[in-house]
């Protein structure tokens, strides 16, 4: 196992090293300008000199290297410098991966957006979880019943709806027609600056994320609901099922212990591949409700032509997804002990 | 939050009964706290290192120029007591100087003094090239500017300047102070994270929190020099989201007292501001959305020569084929259908400010096909059994490209249709705005190239002073793979008359005289044919009942009074 997951790791290197490539080339290649969005009243020359002091005429391979060393050496050794206080060489004016839009470290602004994003898409990670895996066991155990029957149908209205439609229809519902001073209306505005102190701001918090989680609460519960279900309806066919309601074993721990804890095996790998996206953002909603997270970041990044920011921001993405694959690859393995890997 | 509005119009009813008995002025920071939704989020705090308009609006709050613009585009004082000009001195007789005299006392938000030397630097700072200074056409033609005295400085051009005012009036070219700027000149600017995320200033509000992309909390400066003044006593300044949701945020829930440029469908607006709880204001500046005629052969057969001077167009060239395209279109359907309150019909490239504003062109208000058709007719082009006329050979058949955009596409497809009704057929092509208006060489699809037989875009200018804009249209200005395709004379339009005109106007500082040159200019332009005007865009933005003060200014930020906004009741 252990030489499994090392062997692993020493082939993400050179994997993520590749991908990094392709992303500098796709984005090199995008026809796309950081001065394109400036007034008109900017005029050429001026634009010229600005993407000179962007460092945007030296050639790509330059531009690619020199990317590579800020964030592979870099960065890491500011993060030293800034958690333990360790120093080499230079400390204060080390050259980092500075974003073209506000030019300022790309890692500081991602930092500054990670809490807002793991609240707010975290929790409905989470929410989703939660709803999902109760819904996934009753409709397999009754199935064919008018619960599975209306599961099914709020997963379909879960997956096929899409978020923009449905954070605006709460938007309209709970800030818009719902009076102001009523105790069920909710902001329209997620406010990064709201700092949680006492009870009445922890409420505040709860109430401005309430409808971003629920939202997507409802798009991950969709899915992952219908895995459990699935994974649930082949378990219970299997033998050892008969074989233990034939022991005289009580319903409830045939399905809770046995069942249930079989059916878990794929359903936590596909929780663990879908942690990536956690960190990604949900592009649509947070503009919807302005959460300002991750996903807004990239979205302002591309729109922008911030490569240096949207560089950082994808690579980070590849790194996660190719962590957690490696990590759900582990769990199946402690898991199912059926599973080895030598 | 209509709960918190009762509350701060107390508290600032309140303090109003106290300050009537005694004090003549009232205290700053009365009225707690305004919040400001821009739906694209600010970057940065300094207008010297971003062009934006969303990143100039929010430093505006904090950083001020020596001179800014007041709704109506005439200058007023921010900095300085009085507006240098030649009657009182303040500029030399030969239009070469101008000397301006900071006003006495004047502290920048840390407490120390403004002195002439920050003007200075700042004008250093900008001019410096390995900058990437974004402001730097402010500065065009400037020889050198050196302090005189403490509070005097005078700015030196290279020849005679009839509109002296470029650095320094207005928000894109505020003053930086010197002390906190100092390591931050030429290639280390970008570098100062710290600096251009908080600037210290001498506006009424100070940054305690810079969020990049995303939210600025401001207090009220206890420095600035009003000290009555700002009746906020903090702002909260979100960006982000689209501009219905910020609209519906003033409009509809009431969360945000003011919401900046909203280019939404008119129905919307309408609906929104149905419901009571905010105003909408719209103001004109001079931006036009119109209608570029390329005057040269765009056609992919001539390589390397396309939409160059050196191959005339095959039928734009006839004024006929351009007074017909512009008679067919009807603009005030143009105008009610993409953008209601922000737009009204324009038969001119300059309609504003009005003494630009040129008299001898209306009458495009009135579609006219029947008139445009019996053009044609007279001109020889004659109706093929296609329904596309035709001359010797020649089909009137146009590429007609924008960038993307729901109002550009609708208009496309009316103007399509009103074309075809006079035997004009149309293809129609848009662009991602990026890469239109973006400088990429290798693109073919840049508004410069024009490779296409006309296209539509709006323009404008900055300040209040025409003269660079209409000297787009010299020759000199021609776009061609010469100069690298800059310059934004798009119809190619050469005329030694219209440069003769320019260079007049080059020489002439009387107002009224400039005026008379920037209008004949425009009739030039506009009785060729050569650019066809279509609608005179405004801007719209949203604000609260309970804000006061509001005065929507297109000359400057829309931010330039926030000082002396209030709560109501």
């Amino acid at each position: 196992m252990l030489n499994y997951t090392l062997r692993r790791l020493m082939f993400t290197i050179p994997t993520l090293l590749l991908i990094s490539f392709i992303i500098f080339l796709i984005l090199d290649t995008a026809p796309n300008d950081p001065t394109g969005n400036l007034p008109l009243t900017i005029p050429p020359e001026v634009r010229a000199q600005i993407r000179t002091s962007l460092g945007l005429d030296a050639p790509m391979y330059i531009r690619y290297l020199l990317w590579c060393k800020q964030f592979f050496v870099n960065e890491p050794l500011n993060l030293l410098y800034e958690w333990f206080g360790w120093c080499f060489n230079t400390c204060e004016s080390r050259l980092r991966v500075t974003s073209w839009a506000t030019r300022s470290p790309v890692v500081d602004l991602i930092v500054e957006r990670m809490p807002q994003t793991l609240w707010v898409v975290g929790m409905s990670y989470v929410v989703g979880i939660l709803i999902a895996v109760p819904i996934g066991v009753i409709s397999a155990y009754k199935q064919y019943s008018w619960f599975d029957q209306l599961g099914t149908f709020i997963s379909m209205i879960g997956f096929s709806v899409p978020t923009f439609f449905t954070g605006v229809l709460l938007i309209v519902i709970f800030s818009v027609m719902m009076p102001n001073d009523s105790w069920f209306w909710l902001p329209s505005i997620y406010d990064t600056t709201l700092k949680v102190t006492d009870w009445a701001s922890f409420g505040a918090q709860v109430r401005q994320m309430l409808m971003p989680v629920m939202v997507l609460a409802l798009f991950n519960a969709a899915q992952i609901s219908r895995f459990m279900r699935a994974s649930m309806l082949d378990n219970l066919s299997q033998d050892y099922v008969r074989t233990a309601r034939a022991k005289g074993l009580k319903e409830k721990v045939v399905l809770l212990v046995h069942v249930l804890r079989n059916s878990m095996i794929p359903v936590v790998t596909v929780i663990a591949l879908g942690i990536p996206q956690v960190f990604g953002g949900a592009i649509i909603t947070e503009q919807i409700f302005k959460v300002n997270g991750l996903g807004q970041l990239l979205i302002i990044g591309i729109q922008g032509a911030d490569i240096p920011l949207v560089q950082t921001l994808t690579f980070l993405f590849a790194v996660l997804i190719v962590i957690f694959n490696l990590v759900a690859d582990i769990l199946y393995g402690l898991l199912d002990p059926r599973i080895r890997y030598e | 939050m209509k709960m918190k509005h009762l509350i701060t119009g107390a508290l600032g009813a309140a303090v109003l009964s106290t300050t009537a008995f005694g004090a003549a002025h009232e205290a700053q920071g009365r009225d707690g706290n305004a919040n400001i939704i821009y739906w694209q989020a600010a970057s940065i705090l300094n207008p010297y290192l971003s062009g934006g308009t969303k990143d100039v609006d929010a430093s505006s709050m904090i950083l001020e120029p020596l001179a800014g613009y007041d709704e109506n585009g005439n200058m007023v004082t921010k900095l300085v007591d009085e507006i240098p000009t030649v009657g009182n001195g303040g500029v030399s007789a030969d239009l070469t100087t101008i000397t301006w005299k900071l006003s006495e006392g004047l502290l920048w938000s840390d407490g120390s003094a403004v002195t002439s030397a920050d003007v200075v630097f700042t004008a250093n700072y900008c001019m410096d090239e390995t900058g990437g200074c974004q402001q730097l056409i402010k500065f065009g033609g400037v020889e050198s500017v050196v302090a005189v005295d403490d509070l005097t400085v005078l700015i030196t051009f290279d020849g005679p300047k009839p509109f002296p005012y470029g650095p320094f009036v207005g928000s894109t070219t505020p003053v930086l102070q010197a002390a906190q700027f100092a390591n931050c000149m030429g290639a280390a600017a970008p570098t100062c994270t710290e600096q251009n995320f908080g600037p210290i200033g001498t506006g009424p509000f100070i940054v305690t929190e810079f969020r990049a992309n995303d939210t600025i909390t401001l207090a009220a400066n206890e420095n600035y020099r009003d000290p009555s003044k700002p009746a906020f006593a903090t702002i909260t300044f979100k960006g982000g989201g689209s501009a219905d949701a910020a609209a519906r945020s003033v409009l509809e829930t009431g969360e945000f007292d003011y919401a900046w440029n909203l280019q939404l469908a008119p129905e919307i607006l309408a609906d929104m501001e149905a419901k009571g709880l905010g105003t909408l204001h719209s103001a004109f500046g001079p931006l036009v959305e119109r209608l570029m005629i390329n005057l040269t052969n765009p056609s992919a057969d001539l390589g390397d020569e396309r939409s160059t001077v050196a191959h005339p167009h095959p039928f734009m060239t006839d004024i006929a084929v351009r007074q017909a395209l512009s008679m067919a279109v009807d603009r005030p359907l143009l105008v009610e259908i993409g953008y209601g309150k922000a737009g009204k019909v324009t038969c001119n490239v300059l309609p504003s400010p009005a003494i630009y504003d040129s008299p001898n062109n209306a009458g495009c208000e009135v579609q006219d096909i029947a008139g445009a058709n019996a053009l044609l007719d007279s001109a020889g082009w004659e109706m093929g059994s296609d329904g596309v006329r035709a001359k010797d050979g020649v089909r009137l058949s146009i590429l007609y490209q924008t960038s993307t955009n729901a109002v550009r596409q609708d208009f496309q497809a009316l103007i399509k249709q009103w074309w075809s009704e006079i035997g004009v057929e149309t293809e129609l092509k848009n662009i991602d705005a990026a890469v239109f208006f973006g400088g990429d060489q290798s693109s073919p699809d840049t508004f410069q190239k024009l490779f296409a037989d006309l296209e539509m875009y709006a323009n404008n200018f900055d300040g209040t002073d025409p003269e660079a804009y209409m000297g787009s249209w010299a020759c000199s200005e021609i776009p061609s793979p010469e100069n690298a395709w800059l310059g934004q004379n798009m119809p190619r339009f050469c005329d030694p008359a219209y440069d003769a005109l320019l260079a007049e106007m080059g020489g002439t500082a009387d107002i009224e005289e400039r005026a008379r040159l920037a209008i004949a200019m425009n009739d030039m332009l506009m009785q060729t044919y050569t650019i066809i005007p279509l609608v005179h865009r405004g801007n719209v933005v949203a604000s609260a009942n309970t804000l006061e003060g509001v005065l929507l200014n297109v000359w400057d930020t829309d931010l330039w009074n926030i000082a002396d906004w209030s709560r109501s009741e």
